[in-house]
């Protein structure tokens, strides 16, 4: 049989990857912090479809002409054609300055498919952050709840760090990219979290179930039947992946303006939750299982 | 012999049966079930409110009022004759509107959105400074909105001035109002400012009267004051704190998009899955066509309003549906290199998948349920759509496509383990 590559042994190489991209992560996020959208940081957010590339200048001269200004940086184009432009207020818009921009963009760009606006005051953009936190934590609690009673608590734990771990990077790659974090991108870091706990359950079901076939009396035992449970669910994870990254992609591409960032954040936090599922969460648990094993059984042939 | 081989017609038999059942009802009603399951406002436009319910100092919220100024929305948006609004309490004290189609949203928020307290008053005072009317202080309005009948409507008085008319319930209130100001005037208050201030010129005793004045300068202010009025008045200020409104060509191109994106995605997976696992692919495509189905057939039965990020989670949900497929198959090719039988192979694998497949769906449902819990609008849409998929999900992907698969595979019309994607170096070994 061919040499397989040993992921365990080398799992001291994945935990500095990880820690390192962790880090890098911490610092974009002292340096940038989230690009917070209206949900979260009240005032008005009016997307327009125009159906042609942007043109910042003529956009602004647009709203100059309804007697609107925005600040530098307040007009962004978005979408997979630049097609698409996001303008944020920081007051709320009343209906008549709404209903102004809606007929101004009608006859400045007539090609353009609609708009949609949205203004949120400080009170709802308060309760929202709260709340957003509160679902990614509770989602969290409740996982390791129901993993530490199918399993053992070390599963939970070492699953839970590969999630929190896929989390982070989706929101250090928003930080980093200056993505507009939204409502929406909450449902997707949960989503994440559910997928990424998905996954690492099926290798863990894997590894419960060739413990009870042979118990490892070492440490070298334990890696090496963690490593073979690895590779026995190797191809799943890796199709699995690529199924639902088959439809992130394309609803990435081609799917409506509204879920565009949503979907990225999807694809960032699938890739990243196959990693960690094969190269975090179950060498974590080899790690911490194996501490309270013999280094090696004497009659154990050297590796 | 003879018993073995109708034995196997007989299964294969069930199993074309059931690839016909899938096939003809797919072809045959989604098209009518699609066009049943409501839209959401991000699909085919329309606005979402959120009003904060306001106390003031001498009105305290109450179970009662929150529940009383709930109803009067409701009979506002009735009034409006908008289909299938969603309205609903949130948080305690903030009411949220949607609306899905099209119209004219900034009057409809004013008609929503405006408490139409009006009151008469015997006497009040302007504020010397800000040149502002208000009633006295410990002064009881003589009488109020909800003294009147609910018949009010737009009219032109003999000068031609746009007014509302008003009806009292009761004519004799009006009488002894009348009465009691002849040649004095009354202040008529809508929502606390001042509307009118006439002087009663005669005692009305048919309870019949009309306001004018204000900014009731046009058909379509006097008419929505009217309707404010029949709708009866908010027992509290409503005050708008979040909105979003899209437009309807907006929905329809996001629609549009999100059809094809979703098409194309479950085309490519159909492949995927036939490259992969051949004639098991095929029978997991099938079971997938059945998932679609089944997703139909909930939306529509249980009025489900498909958003955005719903249709988004029904295209994941097709990726995360056939991971059960995948599970089990690797499984069975597992079954398979510890030197099993290609039809116990295929019975021990199914069986062993099980556990995996729905210990792994459980914390993606506690996820959804989560979302649920906490979110509003958008993400409940969402989470809706997500655990909808996984249940349906365990049903197709599992219950089915295993009925299937043992069907198939029990009829011993293909034998070789190549087209159940099981390659050759699992079967040497």
């Amino acid at each position: 049989m061919k040499q397989r590559f040993d992921i365990v042994r080398h799992r001291i190489w994945f935990f500095g990857v990880s820690t390192a991209i962790t880090v890098i992560g911490l610092v974009m996020f002292a340096v940038f912090g989230f690009n917070l959208g209206t949900d979260f940081k009240a005032g008005s957010r009016v997307q327009l479809q125009l159906n042609e590339p942007v043109n910042t200048a003529q956009v602004r001269s647009m709203l100059t002409g309804i007697g609107l200004s925005v600040g530098e940086g307040a007009i962004t184009t978005a979408g997979t054609r630049n097609d698409t432009v996001i303008i944020r207020f920081p007051t709320t818009l009343t209906q008549a300055q709404q209903q102004q921009i809606r007929a101004a963009e009608a006859k400045t760009f007539p090609k353009s498919s609609g708009y949609s606006i949205s203004t949120v005051d400080p009170i709802v953009a308060q309760q929202t952050s709260r709340k957003a936190v509160w679902s990614v934590l509770l989602a969290s609690l409740f996982i390791v709840v129901y993993m530490a009673i199918r399993f053992e608590y070390r599963f939970a734990i070492s699953g839970i760090i590969a999630l929190l771990h896929d989390a982070f990077i989706v929101m250090a790659v928003f930080a980093m990219l200056r993505l507009e974090v939204d409502l929406t991108f909450v449902a997707a870091i949960l989503t994440i979290v559910g997928y990424s706990i998905n996954d690492t359950i099926v290798i863990f079901d894997r590894i419960r179930e060739n413990l009870k076939i042979a118990k490892p009396r070492s440490r070298g035992e334990l890696a090496r039947l963690v490593d073979k449970s690895l590779w026995q669910t190797m191809s799943r994870s890796i199709n699995t992946v690529v199924t639902v990254l088959i439809a992130a992609v394309m609803l990435f591409f081609f799917g409506g303006q509204s879920i565009h960032n949503f979907t990225f954040a999807l694809i960032v936090g699938l890739i990243s939750g196959a990693y960690s599922s094969i190269f975090i969460a179950s060498p974590i648990w080899v790690a911490w299982r194996g501490r309270q094993l013999p280094d090696a059984k004497p009659s154990d042939p050297a590796e | 012999m003879k018993r073995k081989s109708s034995n196997r017609w007989g299964r294969f038999g069930l199993f074309f049966v059931l690839v016909c059942a899938i096939v003809g009802l797919t072809a045959g009603t989604s098209m009518k079930l699609w066009k049943s399951i409501p839209l959401g406002l991000d699909l085919q436009g329309g606005f979402d409110l959120l009003y904060q319910i306001e106390a003031t100092p001498d009105h305290p919220l109450t179970k009662d009022g929150i529940q009383a100024a709930l109803q009067a929305v409701e009979l506002r948006v009735d009034n409006l004759g908008v289909s299938s609004p969603v309205i609903e309490l949130e948080n305690g004290n903030q009411i949220r509107v949607e609306l899905a189609g099209q119209f004219d949203q900034q009057s409809y928020e004013q008609i929503i959105g405006r408490q139409a307290k009006l009151e008469f008053y015997g006497q009040a005072k302007q504020d010397p400074k800000t040149g502002k009317w208000a009633p006295l202080p410990n002064e009881k309005p003589l009488a109020t909105g909800a003294d009147l009948k609910s018949n009010s409507h737009w009219a032109t008085d003999q000068f031609g001035q746009n007014v509302v008319t008003l009806e009292f319930k009761d004519p004799g209130l009006w009488q002894q109002i009348t009465k009691q100001y002849l040649n004095k005037p009354i202040y008529v208050f809508l929502d606390g400012n001042l509307l009118t201030d006439p002087v009663i010129q005669q005692i009305m005793s048919d309870g019949k009267s009309e306001i004018s004045g204000g900014d009731l300068n046009t058909p379509e202010k006097c008419t929505a004051l009217a309707q404010e009025l029949n709708a009866g008045a908010l027992p509290y200020p409503l005050h708008l704190i979040s909105s979003t409104s899209v437009g309807p060509s907006l929905g329809f191109a996001s629609l549009k998009a999100t059809m094809w994106a979703g098409l194309a995605a479950i085309i490519l997976i159909f492949l995927f899955m036939l490259v992969l696992y051949r004639l098991a692919g095929l029978i997991a495509d099938l079971a997938l066509v059945a998932y679609l189905y089944l997703v139909l057939v909930t939306f529509s039965g249980l009025h489900v309003v498909l958003t955005l990020p719903g249709l988004a989670a029904l295209v994941l949900g097709v990726g995360m549906a056939v991971d059960a497929n995948i599970i089990t198959y690797e499984r069975i090719k597992d079954e398979m290199r510890n030197g099993k039988s290609l039809q116990s192979s295929i019975l021990s694998g199914n069986k062993r998948a099980l556990r995996t497949i729905v210990d792994s769906n459980v914390t993606t449902f506690i996820a959804g349920a989560v979302m649920y819990w906490f979110g509003q609008a958008d993400i409940r849409g969402f989470a809706i759509s997500l655990m909808l998929s996984i249940v349906i999900s365990m049903l197709t992907a599992v219950l089915l496509a295993r009925a299937m698969l043992l069907l198939f595979v029990k009829s011993n019309l293909v034998n070789r383990p190549w087209w159940y994607g099981i390659g050759k170096g699992v079967v040497q070994k």
